[in-house]
């Protein structure tokens, strides 16, 4: 580990003082705000909060709705984190053991990353629109079939797959990375000793990139919960009925929609509990399994 | 067990070819050492043999049967890596085994196995750790307690003492060489470092620029260098090289200050040929002023505690000679350069080919 003394605390201060006022006024302040609306009620038409104590939480979670966007989110940061890094570690084994063409689409795969999500989820909406995009076509064959703006569970796995397609980028590259940082002698070692490239890829490349699924894991799953609301507004809006009415999103359509700020704030600050419970258990527990070498 | 035949193989990347024709025979159960500077393509070759580079031309054939087209695992090679190649996050135990397991030996006798491999190059107390805990030497140990697990007919060592301190590199080397002695599996052993080739090789192969240089026993391969290049490889401190030109009696040659140092009968290079002559450092002895056969200017002397090295010039070519016995000359002073008639080597000035190996082709027709 490398560290910087500085003689003079002032310069420390001085080098120190732009990144904590960005995260002063994008995190601590709008969060210290979140705080007092969720504890208070703001008059219909303006004139001030009158302090309530735990009842926005109290109503939030007597509410199915919550429980049922809770749930989805659920269901999508695990299936979406379980895609995408199924989806990026294969990609990167194949570039790894350069199949034929890899040096483009190694290139071709870091793009999706850097496309913003409501244009991911725009193009999407085209791919999966039930009467003109390409998966249209299944209600050519079956009337009906498909239809995402219908059925709550199309439109979940629409996004569910819109999402991983994001991050399968991001993950992809740390694969890769890390898969190219097991010396080359190791696998030719394991293929001395017998082993085909399927189990040496069980028995080698699995266990030494541990460290990078953990991160990743970590990574992925805090992003499905915080990071899905544009590909959730542009592609279903939440619907239909809450199908697709991620933690995020609801706190925006309550919000914002409904006007409810006291409801959407207790719901943020719930929603950063989970976020910050569910880091602390992956490092307490999750990383005991990992080997660092 | 088996004996590797290597039929004009060569290995190109695109359109570069580092090696070609390589031609070699190795017996059952010996003890190959192929010598020779980084980048002569040595490595290659071994893993030409291993199966981890592909064949590009030629053939290379283990125990009768050509392996160009046989996947590592199919050929019984085992190998010994530069680096280890320890699996890190396996036990030491795990690693040795590791071998047995892909063959699905049961685990009963597979563990038993590992314990005794174990046993043998002194890993008993180290099962359960992982590469990680372990000093150089230990994980060299590991290594090649893998390779000799599987008992296989073929061991390769790519450069595996090269990391080691040099006392290290030294008990290895004997431990390697007793081992071998032990199980007699044929082995083939890459290394840049002459004192490794010739202490364990059975037979060196001697490699430059892709192509095999010279095939023989340490002691042949000391005594009767092939070549200008073998000769200045092997050897330390190296041999004295100093260029002349055949006299028209074609026995003796003629050095570029008018010296003259006679050739014996074996050798008859064409007249006027220019030629090479050779001297290693340790047959040259130094006496006073018209006391040898060459003279030289004395530069300075190194202090190597059995004996000196001592630095002289003739003309401009520096001469090194490696001698026991004290002597205090100045520097300038002119001296005389002592050595027996058969420690003279010639090589073909152009070519660098050893004469009396490789006579001139007009040699043949003039009488002796």
């Amino acid at each position: 580990m490398r560290r910087a003394y500085f003689k003079t605390s002032w310069i420390a201060a001085l080098l120190l003082a732009p990144q904590l006022l960005i995260i002063f006024v994008f995190f601590y302040w709008p969060s210290a705000q979140a705080v007092y609306w969720a504890f208070t009620l703001e008059q219909p038409w303006g004139g001030g909060n009158t302090w309530v104590g735990f009842d926005n939480f109290r109503n939030i979670l007597a509410d199915p709705y919550y429980w049922s966007s809770v749930r989805v989110s659920v269901i999508y940061a695990i299936a979406a984190t379980a895609l995408a890094m199924g989806m990026s570690l294969i990609l990167a084994m194949f570039v790894d053991r350069q199949l034929a063409g890899y040096k483009a689409y190694r290139v071709a795969l870091i793009w999706p990353y850097a496309i913003a999500a409501p244009a991911v989820g725009l193009a999407f909406r085209f791919i999966f629109n039930p009467n003109a995009g390409i998966f249209s076509y299944v209600n050519t064959v079956i009337p009906g079939l498909w239809d995402p703006t219908q059925i709550g569970w199309q439109a979940l796995v629409t996004i569910i797959l819109a999402g991983a397609w994001k991050h399968v980028a991001y993950s992809f590259i740390f694969f890769l990375a890390a898969l190219q940082s097991i010396p080359r002698s190791l696998t030719e070692a394991a293929a001395m000793d017998g082993a085909r490239p399927l189990r040496r890829m069980i028995d080698l490349q699995l266990p030494l990139l541990t460290p990078t699924v953990f991160f990743l894991f970590v990574i992925n799953i805090t992003d499905s919960f915080t990071d899905s609301f544009g590909i959730v507004d542009t592609l279903t809006g939440g619907g239909p009925f809450h199908a697709t009415d991620l933690m995020v999103y609801k706190i925006y359509s309550d919000g914002f929609r409904g006007f409810d700020y006291s409801g959407a704030a207790a719901q943020s600050i719930i929603l950063m509990v989970l976020v910050m419970a569910l880091t602390f258990v992956q490092f307490r527990y999750v990383e005991r399994r990992v080997h660092y070498t | 067990m088996a004996e590797i035949a290597i039929r004009n193989a060569g290995k190109t990347y695109g359109k570069t070819t580092i090696m070609q024709g390589i031609n070699l025979d190795i017996r059952n159960g010996e003890f190959v050492v192929i010598l020779g500077p980084s980048g002569c393509g040595k490595s290659s070759l071994l893993r030409m043999i291993a199966g981890l580079e592909e064949i590009s031309s030629g053939e290379i054939a283990i125990g009768g049967q050509v392996v160009n087209q046989l996947e590592p695992r199919e050929r019984g090679c085992a190998m010994v890596f530069q680096n280890y190649a320890l699996y890190p996050h396996m036990t030491v135990g795990e690693n040795i085994g590791y071998a047995l397991k892909v063959a699905r030996m049961p685990k009963a006798e597979r563990l038993a196995k590992v314990a005794a491999t174990a046993q043998s190059v002194g890993l008993t107390e180290f099962l359960d750790r992982k590469p990680g805990q372990l000093s150089g030497g230990q994980r060299q140990r590991v290594a090649m307690a893998r390779a000799i697990i599987r008992e296989p007919k073929v061991f390769l060592f790519d450069e595996p003492l090269s990391n080691l301190d040099a006392k290290l590199r030294v008990q290895m080397r004997h431990e390697i060489r007793r081992i071998h002695n032990q199980i007699h599996a044929t082995s083939v052993f890459v290394t840049h470092d002459q004192h490794e080739g010739m202490t364990l090789a059975d037979r060196l192969v001697v490699m430059n620029k892709g192509t095999i240089e010279q095939i023989g026993t340490p002691e042949e391969v000391y005594e009767h260098p092939a070549s200008v290049y073998v000769a200045g490889f092997i050897g330390s401190p190296a041999m004295n090289f100093l260029p002349g030109r055949v006299d028209d009696s074609r026995a003796a040659v003629v050095l570029d200050d008018g010296q003259i140092i006679p050739l014996m009968s074996a050798i008859r290079p064409a007249a006027g040929q220019l030629v090479q002559i050779g001297l290693r450092p340790e047959k040259l002895s130094l006496a006073p002023l018209g006391g040898g056969a060459l003279t030289a200017r004395f530069d300075f002397a190194e202090e190597l505690g059995s004996g000196r090295l001592y630095h002289l010039k003739i003309e401009d070519v520096p001469i090194s000679v490696m001698a026991a016995e004290k002597h205090s000359f100045g520097e300038g002073q002119t001296i005389g350069l002592r050595f027996p008639n058969d420690a003279v080597h010639v090589f073909d000035g152009a070519s660098g080919l050893r004469l009396d190996l490789h006579p001139a082709p007009t040699a043949a027709m003039v009488p002796a």
